[in-house]
């Protein structure tokens, strides 16, 4: 039975993976946003309250919402190489902060670029976006940390631990807005009650989602496949590719 | 698994253990710190500062609002619906300014009671819905004239 995630820990069957797989979610992606912004900014109402402005939530509720999921693969990855070894999961890590940083940095440009129409600022220290930016934080320190150490087994272990213990921000960026009075108002979706956003409005939201995640699949196979190839760049299955032309 | 791995598995599982109960803790021990605004109700108590500069957030009570003639002065009551604290500003507010709204402004008390502020921010709720909605909510009386309230949507 273990056989079956045992392929998952090889790096020519991930590689094949990965390129079989890449091109659909990159395509996929494409036409989910194409659709879901099309649903969202022409098709879906304007809000009762804020009018056409709330539109920016079809990219600012996607973008903080991967910042975090990101995040969490990023520190269960981190976890799984710490415990066993796993080179395939540091990669994945690796290979996600980027990513997930950049999530995290356009949820916290489009949630200031909101912020000044609707609630006359540009940026408060509020609970929910100060540990926002924690996470910026968190990312940019992964990657910087795994620059500043020369040797690559060192700099992959001091990454995975701070990756780890950075976990803890995630749940307080969730429930800050219930925890403290916060600017930024609580949970529309991800909630244990209906959601309080109208149906017309929910479905592109989702959908955004929806492209979102393929977007952050999509580049993450991109970068396991040369972050694989760099790695085993000596085997003989990956001369094996190139001679065959099929990298 | 092999015992090293288990040790590791330990460490690590113990370790993030450790991290998160230490987060835990510091944020409890500033939890007063962390709240961006005071309610109507903790100045009542006397919990926020006299004398220095802070926040306080609440709805903006229906009829309150009263504009000066001569320039862009304005004076309202905030409530969390059990205290009232009376605001005094001039400036230009935010587009989701209205009677029933939540706000957050940010000044000074003075002794008699009355909170000055230099900065009003607006609130907005998790409520999402087209215009008609929201108007046959309002007929239908499940969300009263103060817009954006949010325990008035009650379904």
């Amino acid at each position: 039975m273990f056989k079956w995630i045992h392929k998952f820990g090889s790096p020519p069957f991930v590689y094949r993976l990965c390129r079989a797989l890449g091109p659909w979610m990159g395509w996929s992606c494409l036409a989910l946003i194409c659709v879901g912004l099309y649903l969202g900014l022409v098709q879906a109402p304007a809000d009762y309250e804020q009018g056409e402005s709330y539109r920016i939530i079809y990219i600012h509720v996607p973008a903080a919402w991967m910042s975090m999921f990101v995040y969490m693969v990023m520190a269960i990855a981190s976890f799984v190489f710490l415990v066993w070894k796993l080179k395939l999961a540091d990669l994945v890590a690796s290979a996600s902060a980027p990513i997930g940083a950049s999530f995290t940095f356009i949820a916290l440009v489009t949630g200031s670029i909101w912020g000044k129409p609707m609630w006359g600022t540009w940026w408060v220290w509020d609970a929910r976006l100060t540990s926002e930016l924690l996470l910026l934080f968190l990312y940019l320190g992964y990657i910087a940390l795994r620059g500043a150490i020369e040797t690559p087994t060192m700099a992959a272990r001091a990454a995975a631990i701070l990756a780890v213990i950075g976990v803890v921000n995630i749940p307080v960026i969730h429930y800050s807005v219930e925890w403290w009075n916060t600017l930024h108002q609580p949970a529309s979706i991800a909630k244990f009650d209906k959601p309080s956003i109208h149906i017309s409005m929910l479905i592109p939201l989702l959908l955004m989602v929806l492209a979102f995640q393929l977007l952050y699949a999509w580049n993450l196979m991109a970068k396991l496949r040369t972050g694989i190839l760099q790695r085993e760049k000596r085997a003989r299955w990956v001369a094996d590719l190139v001679e065959a032309g099929r990298v | 698994m092999t015992p090293a791995r288990k040790k590791r598995l330990m460490l690590v599982s113990l370790m993030l253990l450790v991290v998160a109960a230490a987060a835990a803790l510091t944020l409890n021990a500033f939890n007063k710190n962390i709240l961006y605004f005071f309610s109507p109700s903790q100045i009542a108590n006397g919990e926020a500062p006299v004398g220095n500069s802070f926040r306080v957030g609440g709805m903006v009570v229906d009829g309150s609002v009263e504009r000066s003639e001569t320039d862009l002065g304005i004076q309202f009551d905030l409530t969390d619906t059990a205290s009232v604290v009376t605001v005094s500003y001039t400036g230009i507010l935010p587009d989701l300014f209205r009677e029933g709204q939540g706000i957050v402004a940010i000044g000074q008390l003075d002794n008699e009671g009355l909170f000055t502020a230099d900065t009003v921010l607006a609130k907005h709720d998790e409520n999402y819905m087209p215009p008609e909605i929201a108007d046959a909510l309002k007929k239908a009386g499940k969300l009263s004239g103060d817009y954006g309230a949010k325990t008035t949507v009650a379904e």
